[in-house]
Order: structure tokens, then sequence, then C-alpha cells
């Protein structure tokens, strides 16, 4: 119900749409990694996704941000089914993704770990590569989304109703001899050139 | 004027009616993708006069409310494929949650005097003032200039197709929907009949980069069809026959000139659509270019030499 609501506002108000550009929508295990610039970010990714999709497939969110007060407490794990993640914890912080890669079960990943207001995605943080190693077999599907800073920025009240998409690419692997940083560059690269083609 | 509306609104779905005879005939006959295009198109026409009827059956209320949605659709359309910065982001969200409201309120008010300037004034001051205190110089001028024709010519521009509801008309009272009627059937009707009238007998380009389908043919032939229709419905409006070819003659030229900027606009952009909203039409904004140009000339024309 909540869940159908704000798909409904999310649709009305900001679009949402996909853009399946270098591949189409699978049942294979996948982590989508994004540029991150909006609280939205997480929302549009999870609709623009197909509706058999998303039981299995879960964005990892920041405890600090989603695990705030009961409402988005609820959106975050009961609709979005989100893991959420501790960025202050001196543990594992990949803990609870690994858990649900070991299910079978798909992420949404925002590498740059926090929200950044310029125009490229900023340095990408090292977990992506970490979980490209462990899970080799799993697909790392690159996905930009556009017009979000101007939907909603950093510490917007209300978004602005300006339609934004989810471009889809082509997934990439981690190569044999292909060091971390050289890793984290090109995934990097994967998510900016898709924000290019429009 | 109930029964005026009745006689009308049963020749327009009659007319569509014939249209959707057509136009199957043809798809079964001569398939092509103009056809498929134009098959899509009628279908939508059906969608939007039925909105259309039920507007008028519910009143001024529904009526005000299906034009501010309107406006929201299109301002969104504009906005979305209009380079703004996240420092924009106020001044956007002011646009869209505090004068489109405001806008149709002050309709359904009848406050004439600050629904002609809420926008051109008070919006124009407020909203780069909300941008500048974000301290982003990069583009500021540009980005405040996109702000405001988008909010002019989608909110503006537009709402002055409900506020024909509010002109006191002496000896008209209570028909301004009818006037609201001759607007919309002129410049919807000028739209088709200049494609029509372009694709059978177009030679002559008028802007080729700016709207490659647009033709002097088209423009003479449909916008002329187009006016003695409206002078056609002389009697359904307060004009005299003479005084209605005019109106509508005024209406086809000024939707002509709304329909020519917002394509060079739009290719500026580097779009082909506003968008995908209305199947066959492109976005809102594609069907609403013209009347976002002959509204507010119908409606001053109309207020300066027919109201009281």
């Amino acid at each position: 119900m909540i869940g159908a609501l704000l798909r409904a506002a999310t649709r009305f108000l900001v679009g949402g749409h996909a853009r399946w550009q270098g591949c189409a929508p699978s049942s294979a295990q996948r982590i989508y990694f994004a540029n991150h610039s909006s609280h939205l970010d997480t929302l549009i990714l999870w609709a623009a996704l197909p509706e058999d999709l998303r039981p299995t497939t879960h964005p990892v969110a920041a405890q600090d941000y989603w695990g705030k007060g009961r409402l988005r407490r609820h959106i975050a794990t009961k609709v979005l089914n989100a893991v959420l993640v501790d960025r202050s914890t001196r543990h594992d912080p990949l803990a609870p993704l690994r858990a649900a890669l070991d299910r079978g079960h798909s992420l949404i990943l925002f590498p740059e770990g926090t929200r950044s207001s310029a125009t490229e995605p900023g340095r990408f943080k090292g977990g992506l590569h970490h979980l490209a190693r462990d899970y080799p077999a799993v697909e790392l599907v690159p996905v930009h989304l556009t017009n979000l800073a101007r939907a909603y920025p950093k510490g917007a009240i209300l978004p602005a109703p300006i339609v934004c998409t989810a471009s889809f690419g082509a997934p990439i692997a981690l190569a044999a001899d292909e060091t971390k940083p050289a890793f984290l560059e090109r995934a990097r690269q994967a998510v900016r050139t898709l924000g290019d083609v429009q | 004027m109930n029964d005026k509306m009745i006689l009308l609104l049963g020749g327009v779905f009659a007319l569509l009616a014939a249209a959707s005879v057509v136009g199957f005939a043809l798809s079964r006959r001569k398939p092509s993708e103009t056809v498929t295009n134009l098959n899509a198109r009628i279908k939508a026409w059906w969608a939007m006069v039925a909105v259309f009827a039920l507007a008028f059956l519910v009143g001024k209320e529904l009526t005000i409310a299906l034009f501010a949605l309107t406006s929201f659709w299109c301002l969104r359309e504009f906005l979305s494929i209009t380079p703004t910065r996240p420092e924009d982001h106020r001044a956007v969200a002011f646009a869209f949650y505090l004068f489109i409201p405001l806008q149709y309120w002050l309709i359904w008010d009848g406050w004439q005097s600050l629904f002609a300037i809420l926008i051109p004034v008070w919006a124009f001051l407020l909203l780069p003032v909300l941008a500048v205190l974000k301290g982003e110089t990069e583009d500021f001028m540009a980005r405040t200039a996109r702000i405001q024709w988008a909010l002019m010519l989608c909110v503006f521009c537009v709402s002055h197709a409900p506020a024909l509801l509010i002109l006191h008309v002496p000896g008209f009272a209570g028909q301004n929907f009818l006037l609201l009627f001759f607007l919309i059937t002129v410049v919807q009707l000028s739209d088709v009949l200049q494609y029509v009238f372009g694709k059978l007998f177009g030679r002559h380009k008028i802007a080729p980069r700016v709207s490659p389908a647009k033709t002097w043919e088209g423009l003479i032939g449909g916008g002329l069809a187009a006016t003695a229709v409206g002078a056609g419905l002389w009697w359904i409006t307060p004009f005299a026959p003479w005084q209605a070819a005019l109106m509508a003659l005024a209406i086809v030229l000024a939707g002509f000139a709304g329909g020519l900027v917002l394509s060079a606009v739009k290719r500026s952009l580097g779009a082909k659509d506003w968008g995908t909203m209305i199947e066959g039409h492109g976005g809102a904004l594609d069907r609403m270019d013209s009347v976002s140009f002959a509204a507010p000339v119908f409606f001053h024309l109309t207020n300066y030499f027919f109201a009281a």
C-alpha cells in the first residue's frame, strides 16, 4: 500500500523511468552501481526496476539517514527492501551486503558513499572492488541517474517536479590483473559516460 | 447554453467518429507509418474531448483544475529538458508549488487584476531572489530567464484559456464556456488542418530548420479553413460573423506563432518532442504550444472589445 503510493508519487513528480541501454532487465544476480546526488536516488532506481525484480533487489542505504524515524525506517526496510549500512562502524561495514549476496539476491550500490553536488560522479570507495573480487559471478551493472541533483538537491525540503531517468549500461567485470584504483576508476567512467549519451 | 453545448459536443463526436472510420479504413487499405500516427492521434483526441466534455458538465472548478494540471505537466516537461542548476531548486519549487496554485486560485476567485500581474511582476521579482541566495553566479542570468520563460509560457499564458470563464461580457452571462470552446476548437482545428493541407499541397517550407513540417500552403490553406469554421461558429459567441472571423484569424496566427517559437525553443534544447505523455502527439507541450500563444491574445482582444 505504502509502496504503491510511493511509486505513484514518484511517477507523478519525478518520473523515474528506466532506459536499458547496455543490458536488459534480468533476474541474474547483479550489483547495480550508480552516481549519488540525492536522497531520491534510492527511490528512483527502485521504481525504475521491473516489479518482479524488486523483492530480490536491495538498495544499500545509510543507517544514519534511512534508519531515522519510524516512517522512514519502515519505508527503507519494508517497502524498498533496503540493506542499512552503518557508515561509522569499526566492524566490516560490508557484512550485511555479503549476507544479501550469499542469499543470491541483487544489490543497488552508491560507491561514492555520500551525495555529491558536482555534475560528475566523485571518487568511488573500495567496497565495490571487494564485492567484485569476492563474488566474481555477480554481474556489475553501471547506472547513471540524471536530473536528481536538480529535482532534490542536498538540503532541499521538497522534491521539485523534474523528470529523472535511470540509464542502465553494459555490465563490467574485474579483470584478472587489474589493480583496485584502476578498477574503481573504470567503474566510475562507466557511470560517467552513460550520462553523456542522452 | 446547454442546448448549444450539447449540439457542439455532438458535432465534435460526429467529427471524431468520422475521422476514426476513415483512419480505420486507411489502416486496412494501405497501412503506413503516417496512418498509424494518424490513428494514434485520433485516439488521443477522443480522450481529450472526453475530458473536455466532463469538465464542461461538472463546471468551472473542474475546468480550472484540469488546466492547472495541464500547466503542471507542461512546466514539468519544459524544466526537465532545460538546463538549470541544483542551486535553482528553490526557485523551481516555488514556481510549481506556489505560483501554479495561486495563479489558478485567482481565476477561481475572479481576481482579474492580480491574475494579470502575478507572474510577470511578482514571480519575476521573487524567483531570482530565491536563486541568488544560493550564491552561484555561473550562468545566473540565463538560468533565471529560463525559469521565468517556462513559467510565463506554461502557467501564465495557458491560464488565459480558463480565465475566459471570468470575463463579464454584457448579454453573455453564464455562457463563457462557449468562449473557451471557441478558442480550443479553432486552435486545435487550425493545427490539424495546417497539417492536412501541408501533407496534401505543401511545397514551400516556411522555416525548414525550425519546423520542417510547416509550409506556406499548409498555413494559408489550413489557416483559412480554420478561420472559416470559426466564422461559422459566430452564433455561439458574442461576436457578429465578421468579428468571429477576425477573432478566429487572430487565434490562427497566434497559434501558428506559438508552434513555431516553441519548436525553436525545443530544438535549441536538443529535443524533438517535449515528452511522451500523449501517444502520437509527443508531450503535453506539443499540444499546448499553439494554445499558449493564442489564449492570451484571444483573452485580451475579447476583454478589450467586448467585456464590461
